[in-house]
């Protein structure tokens, strides 16, 4: 997986690309544990993003629960294969999906 | 029936997509198939990896078998850690909010939604986790 991260102002964006699993999600956690301070809008780009499992809906989870605290999460680009991951797991109730 | 044995670790994961990847492309499955199966077996591996041996290291041998009228998809875990039944975790309540979520819990029942069948037997002192998926 790639982590691609644009910052702007208090504005995260980060795309992702390939497979986010038991074996990569901890690369994203470590990523959003250094760059969540200060940031009111996160977005993140699943254009890229071909498969999750749970490890990923737990990085996803954390990610949430931090910015409804500060601020603001979208995730766009949604494939059909996650969005049905998200769906079974109620994360579609969770989540801001665009 | 193909059956690839290895390591149970964490660092096997890949080589365990790939070894039921391969099978189920060789069958013709399809994209969205393969990658609901994958998230399956991910789930399942993994739960194999990090808790049959701990601390310790074992083996796990993974079974795979397509075919049949209905087309199926039937996937064997056979390891000879602690007796553990995964399927006798209850299930996460998934229409709670983020706030009252739990962070994890949603593996085990990923794969039981994903997948039409699950069994789970103890036999011989071996785990046997058979997985089905039927495609109608």
């Amino acid at each position: 997986m790639t982590i691609n991260k644009q910052s702007q102002g208090g504005k995260l964006s980060i795309a992702l690309e390939g497979r986010l699993d038991t074996t990569t999600a901890p690369l994203l956690e470590a990523e959003l544990k250094q760059s969540l301070d200060g940031v009111t809008e996160l977005e993140f780009d699943f254009a890229g993003l071909e498969y999750i499992s749970s490890a990923g809906l737990r990085v996803l989870l954390s990610a949430q629960k931090i910015m409804n605290r500060q601020g603001s999460m979208v995730i766009r680009n949604v494939n059909q294969i996650i969005m049905e991951v998200f769906e079974i797991t109620g994360f579609v109730d969770i989540l801001t999906i665009t | 029936m193909a059956e690839l044995t290895i390591d149970a670790t964490l660092e096997n994961l890949d080589q365990v997509l790939d070894f039921v990847n391969q099978q189920m492309e060789l069958a013709g499955c399809t994209p969205k198939l393969m990658n609901q199966v994958d998230v399956a077996v991910e789930e399942i591996y993994v739960n194999i990896a990090r808790y049959a041996y701990h601390p310790d290291v074992g083996k796990a041998q993974v079974r795979c078998e397509t075919g049949g009228d209905p087309f199926r998809i039937v996937i064997g875990f056979v390891d000879r850690g602690r007796p553990y039944n995964p399927l006798e975790k209850e299930d996460p309540d998934v229409t709670l909010s983020a706030e009252k979520r739990e962070i994890g819990g949603l593996g085990i029942f990923l794969a039981k939604q994903l997948m039409d069948e699950i069994e789970y037997e103890f036999r011989e002192g071996q785990n046997i986790l058979t997985l089905r998926k039927i495609v109608k």
